[in-house]
């Protein structure tokens, strides 16, 4: 097995989450889901067609802000990356703010941005957050930026399919409305998961280890994704992968 | 006279004003909010189409704004917005969270003269439960229960942002930032600082006509060379990120804020723009 670093460890894990899918969109500050998507499209012959907001040559809208909002609506974005300074149990994500009394709370973040609407219409939403932590995953989130289940009769063609951190996959399932514990990074205990997750989850027996990256999968990382993902993410792109763009 | 001074532009925005602003790197009037600035207005109210950045973290640590809607405020990759985070968990300031569909379909119906539109999504989040003037009703469309959102048009008083080119006739090109279409559509007036002021008319070339706006919808024009600084301007330049991380940093505390208006807004015409 190859030497890898944990967040090609995670471009691997949500690359393979991509597979079948035919456009795949993240906002602004996504590097890792961003390098996977590309890993996505270069191992499975062309598709999706990634659109990275921020990015004028990983974008084709032109058409303003609403272009992106009215693919979603009609079904022509798969997938999308949600992150979330609370996510909790149920798949609810808080970008707003922590603590009671909103919107005086405690901690302010910047707000919902497209999540209200965005959880609703993609197919394929994956959680994305690094940190792995009770601070992170909550039992109930403070604020509801996008609800991860709704009521029977809500229009809702989109919704949560996994989560992805820095210690673990898990996948959501709707019927259920729970978290189910798909794989742990390789390293991590089980007691490690159950110890800094704030909310229960389903598990089975024995749960698997997460595939390491292979060799073929880091050369194309460290290669020609890594040099696309530069356009978007200079500075992920150099510390991270090694790829130093002429400034 | 449509192309007029950066000053005279500005003393056209109330106090109290319903101001609508681009996002950041979208075509944001830096240099026309720091002239703002100096006029020391107040009780303005911002509607973020859709998010907000560093004018909106200015605008609001300068006491110059009583509310806001938006659907995120950030300096993206320099971080928080301290002076917006300090002004909504203190209370000083009035917010209107919001989604960023939700806040071009309320510009949308006022461009289109109807009352509301409808929205998926939302149904659940605390974003619909703290928003009183939005309604959920039940698809009349439909046979069985559908519940969907409606949203109210919003006309801003004045729509302020910064454009490559304009011509003397105060038409201005924005290119493919069709947000900035409409914005303009939706409010009672616009005004714009350019970069540049050309002779003849946008009109006369079929490839600028197509992303020109027309004076029909913009009163004035004013010339700011680098009107976006230190913000990047689409197609022209990018972010000076010395300048946004100094102002990052410095608008994590009271004083730094207060030093930093000091020096770039306040400090000398020259300097401030």
């Amino acid at each position: 097995m190859s030497a890898y670093r944990p967040e090609e460890l995670l471009i691997a894990v949500i690359a393979r989450l991509l597979a079948g899918t035919r456009h795949v969109a993240m906002g602004v500050a996504s590097p890792i889901p961003g390098s996977a998507a590309l890993l996505a499209r270069d191992q499975n012959g062309g598709l999706p067609r990634v659109s990275i907001l921020g990015s004028p040559r990983h974008t084709f809208w032109s058409d303003g802000g609403k272009e992106l909002f009215d693919c979603a609506a009609q079904g022509r974005i798969d997938a999308f990356f949600l992150s979330g300074a609370q996510i909790d149990g149920q798949a609810n994500v808080n970008l707003v703010g922590i603590g009671d009394g909103y919107p005086q709370q405690k901690v302010r973040f910047s707000g919902s941005f497209g999540s209200a609407f965005l959880y609703f219409m993609v197919p394929r939403v994956i959680l994305f957050r690094p940190d792995h932590d009770r601070r992170v995953l909550v039992r109930k989130v403070d604020f509801i930026s996008a609800p991860g289940v709704s009521e029977p009769g809500v229009h809702r063609p989109g919704g949560p399919y996994a989560l992805v951190t820095g210690k673990a996959l898990f996948l959501f399932d709707r019927a259920k409305q729970r978290f189910r514990l798909e794989s742990v990074h390789p390293g991590v205990s089980i007691d490690d998961i159950v110890a800094n997750t704030g909310f229960d989850f389903d598990r089975p027996a024995q749960v698997p280890v997460t595939p390491a990256p292979d060799a073929a999968t880091l050369a194309l990382i460290r290669g020609p994704i890594g040099r696309e993902i530069a356009e978007a993410y200079p500075q992920f792109a150099a510390d991270i992968l090694g790829i130093r763009t002429a400034a | 006279m449509s192309v007029i001074s950066l000053d005279e532009l500005v003393a056209r925005i109330a106090d109290g004003a319903l101001l609508g602003l681009p996002s950041d790197r979208r075509g944001v009037a830096m240099a026309a909010t720091r002239a703002l600035l100096r006029r020391r207005p107040r009780g303005l109210r911002l509607y973020n189409m859709p998010t907000g950045g560093m004018q909106t973290d200015l605008l609001i640590g300068a006491g110059a704004v009583a509310e806001i809607e938006t659907s995120g405020v950030s300096l993206g990759e320099f971080g928080a917005a301290p002076r917006f985070a300090r002004a909504v968990t203190s209370g000083s300031v009035v917010i209107r969270d919001a989604t960023c569909p939700a806040i071009h379909a309320q510009l949308q119906a006022a461009e289109k003269g109807v009352p509301f539109l409808p929205i998926r999504g939302l149904i659940g989040s605390d974003v619909l439960t703290h928003r009183a003037d939005w309604r959920v009703i039940d698809n009349p469309m439909a046979d069985a229960g559908d519940p969907l959102v409606l949203l109210p048009a919003v006309t801003p008083d004045v729509a302020l942002f910064h454009v490559a080119l304009a011509d003397r006739d105060g038409n201005v090109w924005v290119g493919r930032e069709r947000d900035l279409v409409t914005l303009a559509h939706a409010s009672r007036t616009t005004l714009a600082t350019a970069e540049k002021i050309i002779d003849g008319s946008l009109y006369d070339d079929e490839r600028l006509a197509a992303g020109a706006l027309s004076n029909f919808y913009v009163s004035a024009v004013a010339e700011a060379k680098h009107g976006a600084w230190p913000l990047a301007q689409p197609g022209l330049y990018e972010d000076d990120a010395d300048a946004i991380a100094a102002y990052a940093s410095a608008a994590k505390s009271d004083e730094g804020f207060a030093g930093w208006l000091a020096e770039h807004v306040f400090a000398s015409r020259q300097a401030a723009q």
